[in-house]
C-alpha cells in the first residue's frame, strides 16, 4: 500500500511533466500556445507553488512575497551585467539571494503569527519597494528599471572571449538563446523540478510537521517539536521559489523594475494560490495559469471588439452591454481580478481543485453508496 | 526651533489622516473582530465624494464670450453662476467643505451596505479570509473609481479664505517668515474635532458604552441579551464616515487618485499595530506620532545622515514595536499579542 | 528513586497567589494524583512542569536536571509529555497522522530538515502509530479527520499521542472529565495497562473513583499549596483533607 502511494506520485509527476512539456500542442485550441504566455504560466506557477509551501502547507499568510520576486529579478540582471549572459549563474544567484533575504525577513516576521505576521511581511515588502525607488537606485536604477547595456563588463563572457555583437546581448544557456520555445522549455523544466520538490516536501516528515503547524502549532511544541526552524525553513524555501521565478522573469526579459515588488503583486500570488486551491499540489499551478491566461485575453480586449462581439444584439442594447463589460476588460482587468478574488474567497475558499474533487466524489457516489474513507461522514463514538 | 515646529506641524496633518483611518480600523477590529483591508478604499471614496461634488457644482454651459469682440469665442460658465451670480461662485469655492454634507450620508450608506452585504458573512471566518476578501473589495472599489474618474489625480482647491499660508511664526512668537498652509491647519483642527466627536460619542452615550464593553469582552456583552450585532453594523457605518471625512478634507492637500486608499491603508495598519490593536487612544496617539516622525525623517539634515530613512521609518517603527512590545504602545496586556 | 522534585515553587498573577511554596516529590514508576478544589492551582502547577509558565521562585528538577528556563519542546524531548484538559490535537489531520507526528518528534528530535524522505516509506513510524491507536481502541477510525471525533475519543487520541513517545513522565490533566461512566472505566483500564510499562504519571482528577483506583500516592492542594500528602488510605482518613476539600463527605 505504501509503495502504491509512491507509485501514484510518480505517475502524477510524469503526467504533470508531460502536460507541461506538451503545452505547445494542447494549448493550441484555446489560443495560448505561444512561448511568451506559456513562459508566464511556468514562471508564475513556480511562484505560486513556492507561496503555497508557506501559505497552503504551513498556514502563514505572507503579504510580502513579491519582494523576493524582485530580489530574484535584480540579482539575475546583475549577474547578466557583471558575469555572463549564461542563465545558469543568474538563476542560481537569484534563487540564493532571495533565500538570504527570506531568511532575514523570515527570522523577524516569524516571531509573530496570524495577522501580525501578514502585516510584518507587508511592512518589509513596502520597505524594500520604497528603498528600491529611493536610496537603492544605484542598484535598482529606480523608476527606469535595471537594464542591460552593451558596455556592461560581463567578466566571464569576456574571459571566455565571447565576442560582443552589435546591439544588446541575449541571455543564453551555453549558447542556446533564451528566446521563443527555448526560453519556454527552460522555464518548463524548472517548473517540473519545482513541482516535484514541492510534492516530495508534502509527502515528507518535514511536510507533515508543516501541516501540523497549520493545524495546531501549540500542540506541536508540547510534543517536542521546535516550530520556529520549521516555519523559517518553509519561509526560506518559498522565498527561494519566488526568487527563482523572479530570475526567470529576467531570463526571458532581462529587465527588472521595482513595480514587481509592490504589494499588489504579492496579492496576485495569493489569489493564484487560493483560486487553484491552497494546500493542494496542482492548485497553485492551475491558479497561476488560469489568471495569466485570462489576463492575456481580458487585457487585449477593448470596447470596439466587444461591440462587434455583441453585433447580434439591437443597437440600443449592444452599446450598454458592451460598455458595462468594457469595465472589466482591457485596462479594467484589475477590476475583474478583484471581483474574482472576492467571489473565490466567498464561495469557493477551497479553490478550483476542491471544487473538482467535490464534483468527482459526487459523480462517484451516485453508482454505489459506499463512500470512500476520505469523505466518510463524521460520526461520534458510541 | 522654527524648523522643528514646522516639521511637527507638517507631521500633524498627515498624522490626522492616519489617526482618522486608524481609528476606524481599530473600531472595526475591536468590535467586529474583522481585519478590514478595504478601509483605505473608504478614505479614497470620501475623497471622491469631494471630487463628485465639485464636478457637479461646476457643471457648465457653453456661452459666447462677450469680452472677445473680434471673433466668436465661447467660454464655459457654471450653471450656478448663471443662476445665482456671485453667490454661485461662493458655493463652488466652498465645494470641499460642502462635500462633508454629501459625504456623511453617502459614506454611511456605503459602510452599512458593505457590512450587511459582505463583512457580516466573515465574522466567523479566519483573519486570512477576512484580509483576502476585503483586499479584493478594495481592488474592486478603486478600479471602479478609476473607470469613472480616470487614473490621473484631480486637484481640489480649498476655499479662497484659507487658500494661502498662515504666518505661524508670529502666531507662536517666533518671528516672521515661518509660513504654513492655512488648509493644513484647518485639516488638523478638523481631525481633532472628529476624533473628539467619536470619543465623546463612545464615552457619553449608552450606545457607545455598549460598544466599548463589546470591545472589552464581546461574549459577556452578548450574554446580557444586548443585540450587539446590530450595533456593530452601525459602528461599521461610523467608521466608514470617519474615514470618508478624512478623505474629503484631505483632497486640497493631496489631489485624489484611485490608488490613494491603498497607500494610506498600509500605513494606517501600521499605525494601528503600533498604537495597539483594539485601543482607540492608541490609534490616535500613534497616528500623530508616526506622522510627526515621518516628517522629521524627511528633513534634509536627517536624510543626510541616514539616506532613505523617510521611506521606511514608519515600517521600521512597526517592526521594532511588534518585536519588542507586541501589544503596541497603548494596547492592553494579553489582547491579540500572539 | 524520585523522578520529579519540586521545591518551594511560588507563582503570582498580578498580586494573586496562584502557587504558594509548593513542594512535591514524585517517585519513579508511580502514579501520583493531585486533587483539590477548583482554583487550587493544580493546572498552574502542571504548567510550570511543561514550560508554559515559569515559577517566580523555587526549583523543578526532572531526573536531576532543572526544567526551569527550558522551552516546551525541550522539556518534551527530555521525556515529559502532557495531556491537556481540553483536547489539543491536530484537527485537520487524520488520526494516524496525529499519532505519527509525536513519533517523528521523538525519533528526529526538535527539528530535522528531511524534506526529501517519504513518510510512507518509514513503515516503523506508521506501524508504531497504528499500534498505539489499537491500544486506545481507535484503530478503525484511523483515516478519519481528528476534528470529527467525539470529545472522549479526542482525549484518548491525545493520550495515544503522548504514549507513543514512551515518555518518562506523563502528565494527565483531568483525563476523564466529560466522559461517560463506560468511557471512564475504559480509560482507567487503559491507564492501568500502561502503568505496567513503568511510565511515571501525575494525574489531576476530580473523579475520586478514578483517583483511588489508580493512584499510589495522593497530594491534596488547596489555595495554591499542598496541604496533605500520602497513600490513598491515609488521605481518605485525613481530617484536614476532609475539612478543606471534601467537606466531610464520605469517601
Amino acid at each position: 500500500m505504501q509503495s502504491q502511494n509512491a507509485r501514484q506520485d510518480i505517475i502524477l509527476s510524469a503526467l504533470f511533466s508531460v502536460a507541461v512539456l506538451t503545452m505547445p500542442i494542447w494549448l493550441q485550441p484555446i489560443g495560448a500556445a505561444y512561448p511568451d504566455l506559456m513562459q508566464k504560466f511556468a514562471i508564475f506557477g513556480l511562484f505560486a507553488i513556492g507561496f503555497n509551501i508557506l501559505f497552503g502547507f504551513t498556514g502563514y499568510l505572507s503579504f510580502g512575497h513579491a519582494a523576493f520576486l524582485g530580489v530574484g529579478s535584480y540579482t539575475a540582471v546583475w549577474s547578466f551585467k557583471l558575469l555572463t549572459m549564461n542563465v545558469i549563474p543568474a538563476v542560481i544567484f537569484g534563487t540564493l539571494m532571495a533565500g538570504i533575504f527570506a531568511a532575514l525577513i523570515g527570522f523577524i516576521s516569524l516571531r509573530r503569527s496570524g495577522i501580525y505576521f501578514s502585516i510584518l511581511t507587508l511592512a518589509f515588502a513596502q520597505m524594500s519597494y520604497n528603498l528600491a525607488y529611493s536610496v537603492l537606485t544605484p542598484i535598482t536604477n529606480g523608476e527606469t528599471g535595471l537594464q542591460l547595456r552593451q558596455q556592461d563588463p560581463r567578466v566571464i563572457d569576456q574571459a571566455l572571449g565571447v565576442v560582443p555583437e552589435a546591439g544588446l546581448p541575449v541571455t543564453n544557456l551555453f549558447g542556446f538563446e533564451m528566446q521563443g520555445y527555448t526560453g519556454f522549455y527552460f522555464c518548463a523544466i524548472l517548473l517540473i523540478i519545482g513541482f516535484i520538490i514541492a510534492l516530495r516536501i508534502a509527502r515528507s516528515p518535514f511536510g507533515m510537521m508543516l501541516s501540523a503547524i497549520k493545524s495546531n502549532q501549540n500542540r506541536l511544541n508540547y510534543i517536542g517539536v521546535n516550530t520556529r526552524p520549521y516555519t523559517l525553513a518553509a519561509f526560506v524555501i518559498s522565498g527561494m521559489y519566488a526568487g527563482l521565478a523572479g530570475s526567470l522573469m529576467a531570463v526571458t526579459d532581462p529587465l527588472a523594475g521595482a513595480e514587481r515588488m509592490q504589494w499588489t503583486a504579492s496579492g496576485e500570488v495569493v489569489l493564484m494560490t487560493i483560486l487553484g486551491g491552497a494546500g493542494t499540489l496542482l492548485g497553485p499551478v492551475l491558479g497561476a495559469a488560469i489568471i495569466k491566461y485570462f489576463e492575456n485575453i481580458f487585457s487585449s480586449f477593448h470596447e470596439a471588439a466587444l461591440l462587434s462581439a455583441f453585433d447580434f444584439l439591437p443597437d440600443w442594447l449592444a452599446e450598454p452591454v458592451a460598455s458595462v463589460l468594457g469595465l472589466f476588460v482591457g485596462e479594467g482587468w484589475h477590476l475583474t481580478l478583484g471581483a474574482v478574488f472576492m467571489l473565490i474567497v466567498i464561495f469557493m475558499p477551497g479553490g478550483v481543485i476542491e471544487g473538482l474533487n467535490k464534483l468527482v466524489s459526487l459523480v462517484r457516489r451516485r453508482p454505489d453508496d459506499t463512500a470512500p474513507a476520505a469523505v466518510q461522514q463524521p460520526h461520534s463514538a458510541e | 526651533m522654527d524648523a522643528i515646529l514646522l516639521q511637527i506641524l507638517n507631521g500633524l496633518d498627515k498624522g490626522g489622516a492616519y489617526a482618522l483611518i486608524a481609528l476606524g480600523l481599530t473600531l472595526i477590529f475591536g468590535t467586529l473582530g474583522v481585519v478590514n483591508f478595504a478601509h483605505g478604499a473608504l478614505f479614497m471614496l470620501g475623497a471622491f465624494c469631494a471630487v463628485s461634488l465639485q464636478q457637479l457644482l461646476t457643471l457648465s454651459k457653453r456661452i459666447k464670450d462677450e469680452s472677445v469682440t473680434f471673433f466668436d469665442a465661447y467660454k464655459e460658465v457654471p450653471y450656478l453662476k448663471i443662476w445665482f451670480g456671485d453667490f454661485g461662485d461662493t458655493i463652488i469655492d466652498y465645494s470641499v467643505p460642502l462635500a462633508i454634507i454629501l459625504a456623511i450620508p453617502v459614506m454611511l450608506l456605503i459602510g452599512l451596505a458593505m457590512e450587511r452585504g459582505l463583512i457580516r458573512f466573515f465574522y466567523k471566518r479566519s483573519h486570512a479570509e477576512q484580509i483576502l476578501v476585503t483586499f479584493g473589495l478594495a481592488i474592486v472599489l478603486q478600479e471602479i473609481i478609476k473607470a469613472i474618474f480616470g487614473a490621473n489625480p484631480i486637484p481640489q482647491p480649498p476655499p479662497d479664505v484659507v487658500a494661502g499660508s498662515a504666518d505661524i511664526g508670529l502666531l507662536f512668537g517666533l518671528g516672521q517668515g515661518v509660513v504654513y498652509p492655512w488648509w493644513r491647519l484647518v485639516y488638523l483642527a478638523f481631525s481633532l474635532v472628529v476624533i473628539g466627536l467619536v470619543f465623546a460619542f463612545l464615552q457619553f452615550t449608552t450606545f457607545g458604552m455598549v460598544v466599548r464593553a463589546g470591545m472589552q469582552d464581546r461574549e459577556t456583552v452578548g450574554l446580557l441579551g444586548i443585540n450587539i450585532e446590530r450595533r456593530f453594523t452601525i459602528v461599521f457605518g461610523i467608521a466608514a464616515v470617519v474615514a470618508g471625512l478624512a478623505g474629503v478634507m484631505y483632497t486640497p492637500i493631496l489631489p485624489p487618485d484611485y490608488h490613494m486608499g491603498m497607500d494610506f491603508l498600509v500605513l494606517s495598519f501600521v499605525v494601528v499595530v503600533v498604537g495597539g490593536m483594539g485601543s482607540l487612544p492608541g490609534a490616535v496617539t500613534a497616528g500623530f506620532l508616526l506622522g510627526i516622525l515621518q516628517s522629521f525623517a524627511s528633513m534634509t539634515e536627517v536624510k543626510a545622515i541616514i539616506p532613505g530613512i523617510d521611506q521606511i521609518i514608519i515600517y521600521l517603527v512597526a517592526v521594532v514595536i511588534l518585536l519588542v512590545r507586541p501589544r503596541g504602545l497603548l494596547g492592553r496586556k494579553g489582547v491579540m499579542e500572539s | 528513586m524520585s523522578i520529579l522534585q519540586v521545591k518551594g515553587v511560588h507563582k503570582n498573577f498580578a498580586g494573586l497567589r496562584a502557587l504558594n511554596d509548593v513542594n512535591l516529590t514524585v517517585e519513579e514508576g508511580s502514579v501520583h494524583a493531585i486533587i483539590g478544589p477548583n482554583g487550587a492551582g493544580k493546572s498552574t502547577l502542571l504548567n510550570c512542569f511543561v514550560g508554559r509558565l515559569e515559577p517566580d521562585t523555587g526549583s523543578v528538577d526532572f531526573n536531576g536536571t532543572s526544567l526551569l528556563g527550558l522551552a516546551p519542546h525541550e522539556i518534551n524531548q527530555a521525556g515529559v509529555c502532557r495531556v491537556f484538559q481540553t483536547p489539543e490535537i491536530f484537527g485537520d489531520l487524520t488520526l494516524v497522522e496525529n499519532v505519527m507526528i509525536p513519533t517523528l518528534a521523538t525519533r528526529d528530535g526538535a527539528f530535522k530538515l528531511n524534506g526529501w524522505d517519504r513518510v510512507d516509506h518509514q513503515a516503523e513510524i506508521t506501524e508504531k502509530a497504528e499500534h498505539l491507536l489499537e491500544d486506545v481502541n481507535l484503530i478503525d477510525k484511523k483515516d478519519m479527520k481528528a476534528d470529527f471525533l467525539s470529545r472522549g475519543d479526542k482525549r484518548r487520541l491525545e493520550l495515544a499521542m503522548c504514549l507513543v513517545q514512551d515518555p518518562k513522565l506523563l502528565l494527565l490533566d483531568e483525563p476523564t472529565a466529560g466522559m461517560s461512566r463506560g468511557d471512564t472505566n475504559d480509560t482507567i483500564d487503559l491507564l492501568k495497562r500502561i502503568g505496567e510499562r513503568g511510565i511515571t504519571k501525575i494525574v489531576i482528577e476530580h473523579d475520586m473513583h478514578v483517583v483511588f483506583s489508580l493512584a499510589h500516592r495522593i497530594s491534596v492542594m488547596a489555595q495554591g499549596t499542598i496541604i496533605a500528602e500520602g497513600a490513598p488510605e491515609e488521605i481518605k482518613g485525613d481530617q484536614r483533607v476532609r475539612d478543606a476539600y471534601l467537606g466531610g463527605a464520605h469517601l
